[in-house]
């Protein structure tokens, strides 16, 4: 990693715009995507950074920090941006882009709950809450965190034990299927 | 009027008082709701933040069974209403997303189904002056802070129904069935979504915040529109105040509960035992439950 910020390479901007379809090349780092971001306390760096990070091509210093995973995406930077540009679709391309390269990363919590998410509605065409709870849990390894939530919830009737049926569980997983070719595409 | 009903998954699970209060309330206002029958997840934020590809097809599979219905669609929670809304966006303004949809869910969609929120269909296609005509029971003055979150209003071009910084439409329903909607600067703010799952510290430092301003506000209870806003504020209240000091107890009611009781509903239609915070009191004190009667209405 460099000390100095200087430019690297433009092939990275290029390929965080060309996925995300948004002008990150416009940021003109006024920081208000920083100003409002509700995370912003806890982020390694803050959106602005990123932004003026990928101006400079610095691809490894972006999809390994911990602020990407992080983003809630609440949209108040997309919203609030002068300049137009989809902050939080920004955030979501560069999930993509560590999740793809396998990178490891300090937020690897968020894409183990996103994976034991979209499994679970791949496999039922919708959440089963304690199935995709329990899944998140054995691949974080982590039993304790929440339990007496979860006791909670199953008192108010608000997670169920079995699993929701869909009457399109076939298509879903043409879905998902065809989905992960389109993206090999993009 | 006639709406193809979105639930979305957490309505069935976490949230299922939002649901039952939400057919309860638009049963009482003559809403008609026809629920989509096969109705598939939205993706949420797992998915748009891992398939961009995904996050469209999936809304649109749900849409294009929507359209079969002829009526806009009403969709309750924020986040799905925000993922329909997205997917439509996307295929109207994007010829290359429209082709993609159409690859993968093997049907043409042209983004034309209309996607409601259930706020948005009280405020404006029903209209306050409806509600007002069906209080039965007043909220005597009960002090409310509406609480819209993120994805209610936010981004402007895609959601649209409310100003993005400043919404007023709960107010104004709150108010005209009798309650104190009282002013504060968080109700645009994150509840930290679903961070409380991998990052609960997070969200509790944001519970702390909004929760600690609404009282100071002086909000008797938080009224709320999304599964996650609710869960975040109300489930995790009690470690809130372990983690930053007490806050008094504040319950969160989703805004059908609050409208349901003006309108006459009972206890058990809104499914007001649901949130963890205890409710009963605070309606009991405003003589909107007669606890004697075991929160039977008058």
């Amino acid at each position: 990693m460099n000390d100095t910020l200087e430019w690297r390479d433009i092939a990275f901007l290029r390929e965080v715009e060309r996925l995300s379809g948004t002008p990150v090349s416009a940021c003109v780092q006024c920081h208000k995507c920083s100003a409002g971001c509700p995370i912003g306390r806890e982020m390694d760096l803050l959106s602005s950074q990123i932004m003026r990070l990928i101006h400079l091509g610095g691809e490894e210093e972006v999809l390994k920090c911990r602020s990407i995973w992080l983003c809630a995406s609440c949209e108040a930077c997309t919203s609030r941006c002068p300049m137009g540009i989809d902050v939080a679709t920004v955030m979501d391309t560069l999930r993509i882009l560590a999740a793809r390269r396998k990178l490891r990363v300090p937020g690897k919590r968020g894409e183990t709950f996103y994976r034991s998410f979209l499994s679970s509605v791949r496999r039922h065409g919708r959440i089963f809450e304690l199935g995709m709870l329990t899944a998140y849990k054995f691949r974080c390894f982590d039993f304790l965190t929440d339990l007496d939530k979860a006791r909670k919830l199953l008192a108010k009737r608000k997670l169920s034990v079995l699993a929701p049926r869909s009457a399109n569980v076939a298509q879903v997983t043409e879905i998902f299927q065809r989905a992960d070719e389109e993206e090999r595409n993009r | 009027m006639k709406y193809a009903f979105f639930p979305g998954c957490s309505l069935e699970s976490t949230a299922w008082d939002f649901k039952k209060s939400t057919l309860s309330v638009c049963a009482a206002l003559r809403l008609e709701l026809h629920e989509i029958a096969d109705w598939i997840c939205c993706g949420s934020t797992p998915a748009h933040a891992s398939n961009a590809s995904l996050a469209v097809a999936l809304p649109v599979f749900s849409l294009l069974r929507a359209r079969d219905m002829g009526m806009p669609v009403m969709a309750a929670c924020a986040s799905c209403y925000s993922r329909l809304r997205t997917a439509n966006y996307k295929i109207t303004h994007d010829p290359a997303e429209c082709s993609r949809a159409e690859r993968i869910t093997g049907m043409p969609y042209d983004g034309s189904v209309q996607v409601q929120h259930i706020l948005d269909v009280l405020a404006n296609d029903l209209g306050t002056e409806e509600i007002r005509r069906n209080v039965s029971h007043p909220l005597g003055g009960l002090k409310v802070a509406c609480y819209y979150g993120c994805l209610l209003s936010r981004p402007p071009e895609i959601v649209a129904f409310d100003d993005p910084e400043y919404p007023t439409c709960m107010e104004e329903v709150l108010r005209v069935v009798g309650a104190e909607a009282i002013d504060w600067p968080y109700k645009t703010e994150c509840c930290g979504a679903s961070l409380s799952i991998t990052d609960p510290d997070v969200v509790r430092r944001l519970g702390y915040r909004l929760l600690s301003m609404a009282h100071r506000a002086g909000a008797e209870c938080i009224a709320v529109a999304c599964p996650l806003c609710q869960s975040n504020l109300d489930l995790r209240q009690a470690d809130i105040g372990k983690s930053f000091g007490e806050v008094p107890e504040i319950p969160i009611l989703y805004i059908t509960q609050l409208l349901g009781l003006a309108l006459g509903l009972s206890v058990d239609e809104l499914a007001l035992e649901a949130p963890a915070v205890d409710a009963m009191p605070l309606l009991a004190k405003h003589g909107i439950l007669n606890p004697a009667e075991g929160g039977k209405r008058s």
